[in-house]
């Protein structure tokens, strides 16, 4: 899907551009090598009994990323899901305050240390993240958009589920009414073709998600989720729309997932490891190197110098939070009600 | 260093030991793929913790290894070898049982001296007795009013707040307080012409049922050593002022103490566990209870955690403690879960003291007066500041080695404090 | 709504019908459709909608049609909205109403008599009202309309007609968590809410032409309780009976109770007595057996009669 040149809000730098330049498909592969050297380096730390529970992006981060880059931080807003780990990186989150999270240090902004990690809320950069119940977000993200256009903002909302989530009840109510509404949301689902173990087939009975979005009277794009471009443009397409008044759009990006779905997972009882190193061969992260190889924008001592820089910013970032103490139990049973 | 399993996963307690992916002798790079290991939830890859070379694998393929247990050494460069002679193989270390956290089911609530609290009423209900609802007793208590002689107006002639009401008003039938209500308490003994009798105060009662417990139900042994603590006085001096001024606090010597303990208690399970019968109840947390004496009697506020708090963090508490317990306002929680008490005997002028240890807990420690006296160190004399501790143990739990190799550890760690010794 | 534009209604029904009980009869025509919006069927997201405008920013009042359908917004109401502001340490919260018609002896059968309030009121993080009088209802929804957490807004549908009394037009709120004694009795503390606290009224003149003195206690609110409003009243009278028509297990008959029999226990003369819906599933249809399910004034005088006796 091609960009329609349409006039698209004024744009806040990295994110909401309408056309990527070579500066930009760079800055999104330093994101990328970024996402990817803490998403190992988080798995490892639970490796080492240090982080509880972890659910690695790797596979999704082009989806990820190229969705937040098509959108505004700080007006848009991303009701997102638990491996959405590069698109907090994108909308501003250090490494070291997300790593906060997966080691429930002090100071961790979110939530205070209080939820799993990536949950909570970073309301300056529109980061919404609410719940572990699979996809009570989605609907929420609809009242999001209703109050936006009440208040006569061009707030655009996001979010972000699985395909797994796709099943859930609330996520037919909530396309029902945003496309009833027209309201400007943009629903993106990370089909990785596995809900913890069950596979796509045994899911849903149609080809895929998005023709899913003729029966509420939306449209409905399947983009290769692994090609960063390809999800750039789908969504500002679909942001374009949400903005012009055009209502609600549902993009399916298909993804891989590397790992299990989470630390506490073991995928070799359900996925044979040929299945893994095949989706492999479309790591995001190749495909974006060979895209900047091939427009000369990326040499080997330039992917060497940001694999390097991603590295040290990491081990900065586990020195900083290791050290950290854990919160103390103060402010337990602060914020239940207003004060 | 000790390589231990790590706690992966939610609810997981052992895992089954693979391939190890390192040689002895090979070099390992902090996060490098150590060995592999299988749990009920995951196969993994063990990252290394650490960079240096791997010395020593201590669990072989094949075993299962409890969360925390030892599983190999890795050489660090700068740090002196863990140990000459390998550790036995497999055998799971006793700290290492149950990381995974356990069900304190002896963790009763705590009465005000750290003891069990008998939350069970020990009142029979004697057949033929009349029962009286709790504002009947209340009404019939504060006026004297002897209950046999008030008519019931009530269900089945059950007598009725307004019926002792209607008693009071007409100004009949009082009696003498004690038998009002019914007795609960055993017979008294009956003091004799030269005695007085003094009713117990129910902190009185409890302490004494608490000191009961421990002197019967826990074979206690003593041991004490002798403390140099000149410098640890010349470190408070020195950093009291800044510390008045910053924190707004006196700093004691007690935090010093808490924290040399708690450190001590980390490298001695043993002295932070419980009498379990059939086992021994090792306590993941180290709650260190602190007697106090205050107007209604002893008390035991406890600082929990207190191996995760600085010595400034520690002075806080001990204050925060100090200042509830003295205007009554502990909370339940405040004097529950101890794991280890101290016990300064040393305000009170004491220089040697034998306490008894606050049941269920292991041990308890005091500290004794500081007083200054020659003492020779290098064959010379030398003016010092001398303190005693004291402590008293659960024998069944350990014997005499593994207390005096607590007991040193916190005398050591006394010992060393200087001017460079960090507070924050 | 008229004061503050971030109000607005969403619901089954409430734009041109104006409620299947009126309740917004002629806001459509006032407000018009974007701030009276007819959803589509599905409760779910309805309440997960006005989370989601709340949250930026709105004060959405979510209606469900009748309680009996609330049963598919736990999910959001007890597992989300309850748990926003402590899930994200303060950042953001939910100011939202959840409005719902309930309550049986309408000839409702099972789908359409059920009370729901003790299923929200076990849950931290929210607000539960009742009201029982049109002048209670008016100040309780404007302080709930301006609370800053969700509060599920639950009214008695036989006082929307039963229930006939005096409403100021003038400006006034009632504080949530504020009790009312609607009568001052010396013998016997009865505590109710919602349709009961009118049973009780009447029973208590039953039994005054006795010789016998009951307070009646009005929770109004059932999360938070007014804790301090029913223990003065049990400490004066030494007597508690507790009246609600929702069934009794797990009610909040029995967090009454507790709270009584923790902070009160000194002054008690009689054991603390509920009278309480029947433990069957919900309220049959057929006329004898709907009045066999609920509360009438003769029922309650003979609690009344008995607690007052022992």
């Amino acid at each position: 899907m091609a960009d329609n040149g349409s006039k698209s809000t004024a744009t806040e730098s990295p994110h909401g551009v309408t056309r990527l330049d070579d500066e930009n498909m760079l800055a999104m592969y330093r994101q990328m090598i970024l996402c990817r050297t803490l998403d190992e380096r988080i798995w490892m730390l639970n490796r080492q009994g240090k982080a509880a529970i972890v659910a690695s992006a790797q596979g999704h981060e082009a989806a990820q990323i190229g969705s937040a880059w098509a959108l505004r931080k700080g007006t848009d807003q991303f009701y997102i899901y638990y491996r959405d780990l590069a698109t907090l990186l994108v909308l501003g989150m250090t490494p070291a305050e997300i790593m906060a999270g997966f080691l429930a240090k002090e100071g961790e902004p979110l939530s205070g240390a209080r939820q799993f990690p990536t949950h909570g809320a970073y309301p300056e950069y529109g980061i919404i993240n609410l719940s572990n119940v699979v996809a009570t977000h989605v609907p929420q993200a609809v009242g999001a958009a209703l109050a936006a256009r009440m208040q006569g903002e061009d707030a655009v909302v996001i979010t972000n589920f699985g395909d797994g989530a796709s099943s859930m009840g609330e996520v037919h109510e909530a396309m029902n009414f945003a496309s009833v509404h027209k309201l400007p949301v943009i629903f993106f689902c990370e089909n990785n073709k596995y809900a913890i173990s069950v596979p796509l087939a045994k899911q849903m009975a149609v080809e895929s998600v998005a023709s899913r979005a003729q029966g509420y009277g939306m449209p409905g794009f399947e983009v290769d989720g692994c090609d960063i471009v390809a999800v750039f443009e789908a969504t500002s397409e679909a942001a374009n729309r949400a903005r012009r008044g055009e209502g609600p759009t549902l993009i399916e990006a298909s993804v891989e997932r590397y790992l299990p779905h989470t630390s506490d997972d073991d995928d070799t009882r359900y996925r044979p490891s040929e299945e893994i190193e095949e989706a492999r061969k479309r790591d995001p992260v190749k495909i974006l190197a060979d895209q900047l190889r091939q427009i000369g924008a990326l040499s080997e001592d330039l992917d060497q110098e940001i694999h390097q820089e991603a590295r040290q910013i990491v081990d900065e970032a586990t020195d900083e939070v290791d050290s950290a103490p854990y919160p103390g139990t103060e402010e337990f049973f602060k914020h239940v009600y207003a004060p | 260093m000790k390589i231990e399993l790590p706690q992966v996963g939610e609810s997981v307690t052992e895992g089954v030991i693979g391939k190890w992916l390192k040689q002895i002798g090979d070099r390992v790079e902090k996060f490098d793929p150590l060995v592999e290991v299988v749990t009920d939830k995951v196969n993994m890859e063990m990252p290394s913790p650490v960079s240096g070379t791997l010395s020593s694998i201590i669990a072989q393929e094949g075993e299962t290894v409890p969360m925390g247990g030892l599983i190999a050494e890795i050489e660090v460069e700068g740090e002196e070898p863990a140990s000459a002679v390998p550790a036995p193989i497999a055998a799971p270390q006793p700290q290492a049982v149950n990381r995974t956290g356990e069900l304190l089911k002896d963790v009763a609530p705590v009465g005000p001296t750290g003891g069990v609290l008998n939350m069970e009423t020990d009142t029979p209900v004697s057949s033929g007795r009349k029962r009286y609802s709790p504002a009947v007793l209340r009404l019939a208590g504060e006026h004297n009013v002897d209950l046999s002689h008030v008519n019931g107006s009530g269900m089945n002639g059950r007598i009725t707040r307004k019926d002792v009401q209607q008693a009071i008003d007409q100004g009949v039938a009082t009696t003498e307080p004690a038998t009002a209500a019914p007795q609960t308490a055993p017979a008294p003994a009956v003091p004799g012409a030269d005695e007085e009798r003094i009713p117990l105060t129910p902190i009185r009662r409890l302490i004494a049922e608490n000191m009961v417990k421990s002197a019967t139900l826990i074979p206690q042994a003593w041991t004490t050593v002798e403390v140099d603590v000149s410098g640890l006085i010349q470190r408070r001096q020195a950093v009291r002022a800044e510390f008045q001024e910053r924190e707004g606090i006196n700093i004691t010597y007690l935090p010093f103490v808490i924290k040399a303990l708690a450190e001590s208690l980390k490298e001695n399970p043993l002295l932070n566990s419980s009498w379990g019968g059939d086992s021994i109840i090792l306590k993941k947390r180290i709650n260190i209870g602190v007697a106090m004496a205050t107007s209604e009697g002893l008390m035991v506020p406890v600082i929990h955690n207190a191996d995760t708090l600085s010595i400034a963090g520690l002075a806080k508490r001990v204050h925060d403690l100090t200042d509830r317990a003295r205007r009554s306002q502990l909370r339940l929680e405040d004097v529950q879960g101890g794991t280890f008490t101290a016990n300064n005997t040393g305000v009170l002028g004491s220089v040697e003291s034998k306490p008894l240890v606050n049941y269920p807990q292991a041990a308890i420690m005091t500290t004794e007066a500081i007083v200054k006296r020659p003492v020779a160190i290098n064959d010379a004399i030398a003016i010092r500041s001398m303190m005693n501790l004291c402590m008293s143990f659960d024998h069944r739990i350990m014997d005499g080695a593994e207390a005096s190799g607590f007991i040193n550890a916190v005398k050591a760690r006394l010992e060393a404090i200087g001017p460079n010794t960090g507070i924050y | 709504m008229q004061r503050d534009e971030r109000v607005f209604i969403l619901g089954e029904d409430v734009g041109a019908r104006g409620g299947v009980f009126l309740a917004t009869d002629g806001f459509l025509e006032e407000f018009g459709e974007e701030r009276v919006i007819d959803t589509p069927l599905a409760e779910a997201s309805i309440a997960a909608v006005a989370i989601g405008a709340a949250i930026h920013g709105m004060r959405p009042i979510a209606e469900i049609e009748f309680a009996d359908f609330i049963w598919p917004t736990i999910n959001q109401i007890v597992g989300e909205a309850a748990k926003v502001r402590y899930g994200t340490n303060g950042q953001l919260h939910v100011p939202m109403v959840l409005r719902a018609p309930q309550g049986g002896g309408v000839r409702g059968a099972l789908y359409h008599s059920q009370s729901v309030e003790a299923f929200f009121a076990h849950t931290p993080g929210l607000k539960v009202v009742n009201p029982a009088t049109p002048y209670d209802a008016k100040g309780l929804l404007k302080s709930a309309i301006r609370d800053e957490d969700p509060v599920i807004f639950l009214e008695h549908k036989r006082t929307y007609r039963l229930v006939r009394g005096e409403v100021p037009d003038e400006e006034y709120t009632i504080p949530l968590s504020s009790a009312d004694v609607k009568l001052e009795g010396e013998d016997l503390s009865v505590i109710t809410y919602g349709l009961m606290v009118h049973h009780c009224l009447e029973a208590a003149q039953t039994l005054a032409d006795e010789g016998v003195s009951v307070e009646v206690v009005d929770l109004r609110t059932l999360r938070p309780l007014d804790s301090e409003t029913i223990l003065e009243s049990v400490r004066k009278t030494g007597k508690a009976l507790i009246v609600h028509e929702d069934s009794k297990a797990g009610g909040i008959g029995g967090e009454v109770a507790s709270i009584i029999g923790e902070e009160a226990f000194e002054y008690l003369d009689g054991p603390v007595t509920r009278l309480a819906g029947p433990e069957v599933p919900a309220m049959p249809f057929s006329p004898a057996m709907e009045a066999m399910y609920m509360l009438d004034a003769d029922k309650i005088a003979d609690a009344m009669r008995k607690l007052a006796a022992y």
